[in-house]
């Protein structure tokens, strides 16, 4: 049902965690009726130099939000906004049809990580 | 020490069983040298038939009825949409109430949804916190127009057993005719079809041992019932097609051996179980049974940790070379969690880190220990990945909105 690189990135999932001092925080998604992502960006001269996540969901899930770890650090911010549900679900050499929601969350706790901060950023008016 | 052990460890028993060795041998010849269709009346024919007549008064004998109160069937979906459509529509009618459960399984919630588009109405009734159904509500529930009540004899999901025989005989004095989903309960719980007041009762072979494809419907005689498939008239006009002779014969030998073991194997079943059980929320913080504690199934335990998704816990099991399976959302392809939980009244979020153990008759105690032994670590690790804990509760509004 997975792939290899699917299931390799659920056993040992790549940049599990928190960032304390988070320069961006995206939060997606909904116990109630889907998966949860919790991704939390470092970020330096408009690049993104430390990336971690947490989440609550399937396996899929768990391996998306490695993937798009991976795929997002050391991206700069412009990079990072283009990577696509499909292209975190193309480097893990495909998702099942049914599990693609879980991809599409990734990429967008990705956009929502980038959006805090650049909101934060033109809030302190720099 | 958790490595992968050289032998996988079967946990999904209520999913589907081994076919026992001695079960195939007897269906091998049905397949290769007494191959005849049994409404046929040459020799071949003539020992199908003898054959299939022997396997139904042993299945009958599972349940004390009678061999002609068998009707043969594909399995346990079959047997339960015969039985809802069958005496719901009984002589072409079209409308009625059919009282059942909402725990009961898809293949008897389904028929009973299908029966509303022609103007049947459907009572589903509410289970208690550990699933059960209370016999008081069926009563107040019968109207002078109440066709059918279908409820289970046990969950398929928490394992909780219903009080079918209170039930039955609150049907029985209405003058209802009552059906008992027994799928999950034959081979695990003595059933007398006779004394217990069933008119309807649904088996399905692959359950205890037998092959998948075949099952039963018991239906009492006298009780009125139409076929749902039109044909050459088998199973006394109840259910054309040519008979599963090789299935027939295996699921024959499966209710014998479930008959003669049943008191062995539910005393072995039932001491793993309760280690299982008992052990789990002492080792695992913020772990729960689901369903009733005392009145479940032998073989089942139903378990629950917050914080987690239960898809995770069944392929890091996996892993370990353990098959056990989860009634939540994203296994199954969608997001809904598992109906029968959600009726316990446990909230979304929690019913989607469900694991669900059955056992069977040749499970051993170094298998259920293997299984508490790594367990708690897989918990762990998914724990670790998740933002949800004790501090950082699943708040239902923590995210985006429900959005289809």
């Amino acid at each position: 049902m997975y792939s290899d690189k699917v299931m390799h990135h659920f056993t040992n999932p790549h940049n599990v965690g928190e960032i304390p001092d988070a320069d961006g925080i995206g939060k997606v998604g909904n116990p109630q009726c889907g998966d949860v992502m919790w991704l939390y960006i470092k970020v330096k001269d408009d690049i993104i130099t430390d990336i971690k996540f947490k989440t609550f969901g399937c396996g899929a899930a768990i391996a998306t939000s490695s993937m798009i770890t991976d795929l997002a650090r050391g991206k700069t911010l412009e990079e990072a906004k283009k990577i696509s549900r499909q292209d975190v679900a193309d480097s893990l050499d495909g998702l099942p049809p049914q599990k693609m929601h879980c991809s599409n969350l990734a990429a967008d706790a990705l956009r929502e990580a980038i959006k805090d901060y650049e909101s934060k950023r033109a809030a302190k008016g720099t | 020490m958790t490595s992968s052990p050289q032998k996988r460890i079967y946990f999904d028993h209520s999913a589907t069983t081994r076919v026992l060795p001695e079960v195939l041998d007897e269906m091998t010849p049905y397949f290769l040298s007494k191959f005849g269709n049994a409404s046929t009346i040459h020799s071949f024919g003539r020992e199908a038939r003898i054959a299939v007549e022997e396997a139904r008064k042993r299945v009958a004998a599972l349940i004390n009825a009678e061999p002609q109160e068998i009707v043969f069937t594909s399995g346990g979906t079959e047997s339960n949409n015969l039985a809802v459509k069958g005496v719901a529509m009984y002589k072409g009618k079209m409308k009625g109430h059919v009282i059942t459960s909402a725990v009961e399984h898809h293949a008897v919630l389904e028929p009973c949804d299908y029966l509303k588009r022609f103007g049947f109405e459907v009572t589903v009734l509410p289970v208690s916190s550990e699933g059960l159904i209370d016999p008081g509500d069926v009563e107040r529930a019968i109207r002078n127009d109440t066709v059918l009540i279908s409820i289970m004899t046990a969950n398929n999901e928490t394992g909780t057993i219903q009080p079918i025989r209170d039930i039955a005989k609150i049907a029985n004095s209405k003058g209802v005719p009552f059906h008992t989903d027994a799928v999950q309960a034959i081979g695990k719980l003595a059933i007398d079809a006779r004394a217990d007041n069933i008119d309807l009762l649904s088996m399905s072979a692959h359950k205890f041992h037998g092959p998948k494809g075949i099952g039963a419907l018991y239906v009492k005689r006298g009780t009125k019932i139409e076929p749902i498939l039109q044909g050459g008239g088998q199973e006394r006009g109840l259910r054309s097609s040519t008979e599963n002779v090789p299935g027939i014969v295996g699921f024959g030998k499966a209710s014998e051996i479930a008959k003669r073991d049943m008191e062995r194997t539910c005393q072995k079943m039932k001491i793993l179980r309760d280690k299982i059980i008992k052990r789990v929320p002492e080792m695992v913080p913020n772990s729960y049974v689901n369903g009733h504690k005392i009145l479940r199934l032998v073989n089942n335990a139903h378990l629950r940790f917050d914080f987690i998704e239960g898809e995770g816990l069944i392929l890091d099991l996996d892993l370990k070379g353990i098959a056990a399976s989860t009634g939540s959302a994203c296994s199954t392809g969608s997001l809904e969690p598992s109906h029968v939980l959600l009726a316990l009244g446990i909230s979304n979020e929690q019913a989607r880190g469900s694991l669900r153990i059955t056992l069977g008759r040749e499970n051993t105690e170094e298998e259920v220990d293997y299984l508490l032994q790594v367990l708690p670590g897989v918990v762990s690790k998914l724990r670790e990945i998740s933002p949800f804990s004790q501090g950082s509760p699943m708040t239902p509004g923590g995210g985006e909105s429900c959005v289809q």
